[in-house]
């Protein structure tokens, strides 16, 4: 046994979770795919005085495709949202995303929510959730109220969420255009592992190959993940020429401040973020093109 | 401080098992430490080398990573479950035994439960789809190879068996 001692409960509904999170405050953890909080709690890291296991609340566990969104409940299990053909060709940055998220046997466990509420500035769910602007539906014994993906994510390990609450549903908008194209890619010690620097990029382009919409971001090289919107609107109306997708990679890079550690110095990130961003806004108008 | 203890039935390679835990005793140490099950492995502790690898509901997830009062209700299967109603090696055990798919020993758990798991849902995987099958699993001996060539022969055998 590495974890601390802890109190245990099952909790049946979200509903239930809420009111066990109020009672119990600031010591309880709600315990989802537990790929992190577990070992976490083995390193001692976490100490929470309650675990609050969510994984048997059925309503937790869905995936549904709607006109303009994709809904997934938080506890859906990330090899469930990855083999999803419906949610593929709607959202298909999840599906793209999820291959470098860990392992299989990680996968069948962990969850959407779990990796979105633990916040790494380096996994790849929230780099997504970031990019496509997706909105966090949280649930607390007071009400829901919904967050953007901008405003959840606080800082590294840190959500807006207050302790009282838990996600219940994640909304990822979809793109409507028939000529959309997404692309993720990263680089890391081995495959699996967390991201180095980590990009994501969506775009859209009309019958003439005109950029209608884009979007793309960067993991790894902040607290959070990053977004850089008013970059991507620059390539509205271009034809997404090398250079034109090169200039927009270069300036998103320089604005990130990463920081240095054992695998990486942050002049080295840097230079990742710039080619790894222009590689993800690359691929994914070449998808778009062939769509 | 007395810590407070839960009863957990769990279904462990088709038998019915209960325990009495604290709630943060790992899955891996309960089968272990508990049901005499040594054939699991621990390795890293935090979900990194994949040697702790079950079957939870038929599907491999690391049972390092989960508390044994979570697996109250569910299935789980281990390297002992494997093994023919007789005792005798599966297709696949043999398998590894025939291609010199293991050296220490200390990964093989893990690497058989992950590729059997990968032999229950695809019949004739690729080298690639092994390859990821196994990719969450660390093995310091084979260099990998073998383990591939494993997995080939015995998707190869159970074909032929299957005929």
């Amino acid at each position: 046994m590495k974890a601390a001692p802890f109190e245990y409960t099952r909790a049946a509904s979200v509903v239930e979770a809420c009111a066990l999170l109020a009672r119990h405050g600031d010591g309880a953890k709600l315990l989802a795919g537990g790929q992190s909080l577990v070992p976490m709690m083995a390193m001692r890291l976490a100490r929470p005085a309650w675990l609050i296991d969510i994984n048997e609340i059925a309503a937790l566990k869905f995936v549904a495709v709607e006109k303009d969104l994709a809904r997934t409940g938080a506890c859906t299990r990330q090899c469930a949202v990855a083999l999803d053909d419906a949610l593929a060709a709607r959202v298909p940055l999840l599906r793209q995303a999820l291959a470098w998220v860990g392992h299989v046997q990680t996968r069948n466990r962990g969850t959407v929510g779990g990796s979105l509420a633990h916040a790494d500035p380096c996994a790849e769910l929230p780099l997504v959730a970031r990019v496509l602007e997706a909105r966090m539906l949280l649930r607390s014994a007071k009400g829901t109220r919904t967050l953007e993906a901008e405003k959840f994510f606080a800082g590294p390990m840190a959500t807006s969420a207050r302790a009282d609450e838990c996600l219940e549903e994640i909304h990822w908008p979809v793109w409507s255009w028939r000529h959309t194209g997404s692309a993720f890619t990263e680089i890391s010690v081995r495959h699996g592992d967390f991201a180095m620097v980590a990009a994501a990029a969506q775009i859209a382009i009309d019958g003439d190959g005109r950029c209608v919409r884009a979007a793309f971001g960067l993991g790894g090289v902040g607290g959070t993940p990053l977004a850089f919107p008013k970059i991507a609107a620059r390539l509205v109306g271009t034809r997404l020429d090398d250079a034109l997708v090169e200039d927009a990679a270069h300036a998103a890079a320089a604005e990130t401040a990463p920081g240095s550690d054992l695998h990486a110095s942050a002049e080295y990130r840097r230079h990742l973020a710039s080619v790894l961003a222009a590689r993800a806004l690359r691929e994914a108008r070449e998808k778009a093109r062939a769509a | 401080m007395s810590e407070t203890l839960y009863t957990i039935e769990v279904e462990v390679n088709g038998k019915r098992r209960s325990g009495t835990v604290p709630a943060r005793l790992s899955l891996v140490d309960w089968l272990r430490e508990e049901l005499h099950l040594t054939g699991t492995h621990i390795g890293c502790e935090h979900g990194i080398c994949g040697a702790c690898s079950v079957m939870l509901d038929g599907e491999p997830v690391r049972s390092c990573l989960m508390y044994a009062v979570q697996a109250n209700g569910h299935r789980v299967t281990t390297v002992e479950g494997l093994a023919k109603p007789d005792g005798s090696l599966s297709v696949l055990q043999d398998s590894f035994c025939e291609t010199h798919g293991l050296q220490c020993g200390y990964c093989t758990p893990g690497m058989l439960i992950a590729s059997q798991a990968l032999l229950n849902s695809n019949r004739n995987p690729t080298e690639e789809q092994i390859r990821d099958a196994i990719g969450g699993n660390l093995c310091r001996c084979t260099g990998y190879q073998q383990i591939v060539e494993a997995v080939q022969l015995a998707a190869e055998r159970i074909a032929k068996e299957a005929k």
